[in-house]
């Protein structure tokens, strides 16, 4: 009876079988952000949050519209008083100053990079993401179309992240104007 | 049109959701006569001019804010956060 019982269960990431695509110079790709967890301090706890932040991780807790990171871990910016711990497991530390939130499954996390990134998402998104306005360490709260993301800039290209269940909406957004910026770049 | 939060800073106005009047801050005494509340829950002014509105940064940073604007001519005067002894 050992084993009858219980189905093989394999995990998909959010963007399984949409994603990776290219179109010109431009690829969208998904990402493994590893554990998400929402940090949101206690009142007045933001800047023992951030000491404790600095001793576990050796990053501080973002300032609005920023992201602060370290070596294999990020912490991304994405709202009032409330950034996402990206990477490794949360420090226990952190519980004693900050309400913390288990996100892992929640969001689908891509890639876009390549020239022309910014002229895809310039068609999608109402905020200036060029790198003169929006340089590595910056991170907005904003939309895709009717979406709200979460954009930040890593050296690689832009990170965009969505609830899960609208990877396949963001994926299909995002591809069709890359195509349609390739086939403009084409055209001259 | 475009607001300033005082978080996120210049945004279109897609990011924001409007919930009108910023009559909804100043909440009568909850001894106050029912007229007054029914004042204050129903009754509109209409201005065509200066307007002091609530305004949600839904897609942004998610804070409540007051706007001070023209609605003849749309020039926005001011922009500011809902203080947290207001929220209900």
């Amino acid at each position: 009876m050992e084993g009858d019982c219980v189905v093989d269960l394999t995990a998909l990431t959010p963007c399984s079988g949409l994603l990776p695509l290219r179109k010109g110079d431009v690829t969208l790709s998904e990402l493994d952000p590893g554990r998400i967890t929402s940090l949101m301090p206690f009142p007045g706890q933001g800047a023992a949050l951030s000491r404790a932040l600095e001793v576990a991780y050796g990053l501080g807790f973002p300032a609005p519209g920023q992201v602060t990171r370290a070596e294999g871990v990020a912490c991304v910016w994405t709202g009032r008083d409330q950034a996402f711990l990206m990477g490794p497991e949360p420090d226990p530390t952190l519980a004693d100053h900050a309400a913390m939130t288990d996100q892992s499954d929640a969001w689908a996390v891509v890639l876009l990079a390549g020239e022309g990134a910014e002229d895809v998402l310039a068609r999608l998104v109402p905020i200036d993401l060029r790198p003169a306005a929006f340089p590595e360490s910056s991170a907005a709260r904003t939309l895709c179309q009717h979406m709200t993301v979460s954009i930040s800039r890593r050296a690689e290209g832009l990170q965009i992240m969505c609830f899960r269940s609208m990877a396949r909406t963001l994926a299909h957004e995002i591809a069709d104007v890359m195509a349609s910026v390739a086939g403009r770049r084409a055209a001259g | 049109m475009r607001l300033t939060c005082p978080i996120c800073g210049d945004r279109d106005r897609r990011e924001f959701y409007y919930q009108g009047d910023a009559v909804m801050l100043d909440r009568p005494d909850p001894g106050a006569p029912s007229q007054d509340w029914v004042d204050w829950l129903h009754l509109r002014d209409n201005p065509a001019g200066r307007a002091r509105e609530l305004w949600y940064h839904e897609a942004g940073c998610t804070a409540w804010l007051v706007v001070e604007r023209d609605t003849v001519t749309h020039e926005v005067f001011s922009v500011g956060l809902v203080e947290r002894a207001d929220a209900d």
